[in-house]
């Protein structure tokens, strides 16, 4: 995007998505010098390009909630903080639950949720219905509902993040891939068909390339993708409210505010021992999406889908992020395996990710997710994760 | 009379809105398209993939047989869920 390169970088940020250009945009905006962000492909090309813009509160670990209210306001004020429209709609979250141990579960959070001043409610499937009158409550025992969820237009995000970011003086570089990482003393360099970068500290903001970023500088990761896809239907006259999602299937949906219903549903995990990241669309979802959103809403049969696509999930084998300075590799941070929750905990993951970087007393979470956990450095302090849908 | 030329009629796409785009960066059609919103709609680019990316072409002064046009994404018309729901690959 610039037409003088930098040769060297204070901080080099690989991956353009939305965590990589927020953590240069919060890092240039704590007077942090000298950054550049690379991206093999164009902006919104990856996984901040393909995710549904749920943004959610609604989570069973006391952290996560916090994380996701102090997320929620920022996603809140970004429009007006950033001039640019990003289509947010707090039409909060419904999730439906079929099973008692579902729906046990989801008290259990909303308790927690509650203690956390965060408005969940606990709702019949009558109330549901009364909340989307299309619903076909029959299958359902339970429910709960949180009116200050929301859900964006990804996009602006990335745009909003690259904007700002430049305006700080951030050098954005798309289309440059890293080839190969190098050390030279204290430095990296970072190998590109377009010429080298050297640089001082390195952030791997690849989602789910990662792990081959990773490899690239001699380190290992223990996060894989898992391609999920959505679909996007013609535009409808605004009739749903909240994004519904049922905990047992992992089916989800909303309406964006152009009107169009978009959802997905978990497919089985595909057997993929290299690793490599798989976005061509399946038939299989397409039919399992149809199914499942025309028993959830039975009018929605002649409304007619007019497109599908994939993205990866950057999935830990615990479930939880990896952040912090990679093992072994020491100038080397990681930010990765949100497993398909990274694109709404952007914002404030990197707040928390920049102030760490420029010195700052670390966030509890850079312990709870530390990348030693999976490297015989002890158990991280996260517990584990309900409420990962999808 | 309005000046206003629509490249993608189904999401009202302009030509002044294809040189903003190029204007701010946005120099392939991917990008465009996502700028944009052209080819979202119920015709997914049939209809203006081509004027689109000769749009790009000339705003970017590059030769239109350097553009590539985006991924083609499923279905290839609009179809009905029902119509989906009726049809099961995994049986």
């Amino acid at each position: 995007m610039s037409a003088a390169p930098q040769a060297r970088a204070e901080v080099a940020v690989i991956g353009a998505g939305v965590m990589g250009l927020a953590i240069a945009s919060n890092l240039a905006a704590r007077g942090q010098k000298g950054i550049v962000v690379l991206d093999a492909n164009h902006l919104a090309w990856g996984a901040s390009g393909r995710n549904g813009g749920g943004v959610r509160q609604q989570w069973s670990t006391e952290m996560n909630i916090r994380l996701m209210q102090e997320s929620t306001e920022l996603c809140a004020r970004f429009a007006e903080e950033m001039r640019i429209n990003v289509w947010m709609r707090r039409g909060g979250y419904l999730f439906l639950a079929r099973t008692e141990a579902a729906a046990e579960r989801l008290a259990r959070n909303v308790a927690l949720q509650n203690q956390c001043d965060l408005p969940t409610r606990m709702i019949t499937p009558a109330d549901a219905q009364e909340l989307v009158p299309e619903l076909e409550v029959g299958p359902f025992v339970a429910a709960c509902y949180n009116p200050t969820d929301a859900v964006v237009f990804p996009w602006p995000f990335v745009w909003g993040y690259a904007r700002a970011a430049a305006k700080r003086g951030v050098q954005i570089r798309t289309g440059v891939a890293v080839t190969a990482i190098e050390r030279r003393g204290d430095d990296f360099v970072l190998r590109t068909p377009q010429g080298a970068l050297t640089a001082g500290r390195v952030v791997c903001a690849a989602g789910a390339w990662s792990p081959a970023v990773a490899r690239l500088a001699g380190g290992a990761l223990p996060d894989r993708p898992v391609r999920h896809e959505i679909l996007s239907t013609e535009p409808l006259k605004p009739f749903l409210k909240p994004m519904v999602s049922e905990i047992e299937t992992g089916l989800y949906v909303s309406q964006s505010l152009r009107g169009e219903l978009v959802g997905g549903v978990a497919l089985p995990e595909e057997t993929n021992p290299d690793g490599e990241v798989r976005l061509g669309s399946r038939l299989a979802f397409l039919t399992r999406m149809a199914r499942g959103l025309t028993r959830l809403m039975p009018r929605l049969g002649h409304v007619k889908v007019v497109r599908q696509w994939a993205g990866p999930y950057d999935v830990s084998p615990d479930g939880n992020p990896i952040v912090g300075e990679l093992p072994g590799v020491p100038g080397f941070y990681v930010v990765c395996g949100f497993g398909g929750h990274g694109f709404m905990m952007a914002p404030v993951v990197a707040r928390h990710y920049a102030g760490f970087l420029r010195g700052d007393p670390p966030h509890p979470f850079f312990e709870a997710w530390r990348a030693s956990r999976f490297t015989g450095g002890g158990p991280g302090g996260a517990d584990r994760e309900e409420m990962i849908i999808g | 009379m309005s000046r206003k030329v629509i490249l993608c009629r189904c999401e009202d796409v302009t030509l002044a809105d294809v040189q903003h785009a190029v204007k701010l960066g946005h120099v392939g059609v991917e990008e465009v398209k996502r700028y944009t919103g052209f080819g979202t709609g119920p015709c997914q680019g049939k209809e203006c993939l081509r004027e689109i990316a000769c749009a790009i072409a000339a705003a970017a002064g590059r030769p239109a047989g350097d553009m590539t046009p985006f991924t083609a994404r499923p279905p290839l018309v609009p179809t009905e869920l029902a119509v989906l729901a009726g049809s099961d690959p995994e049986r």
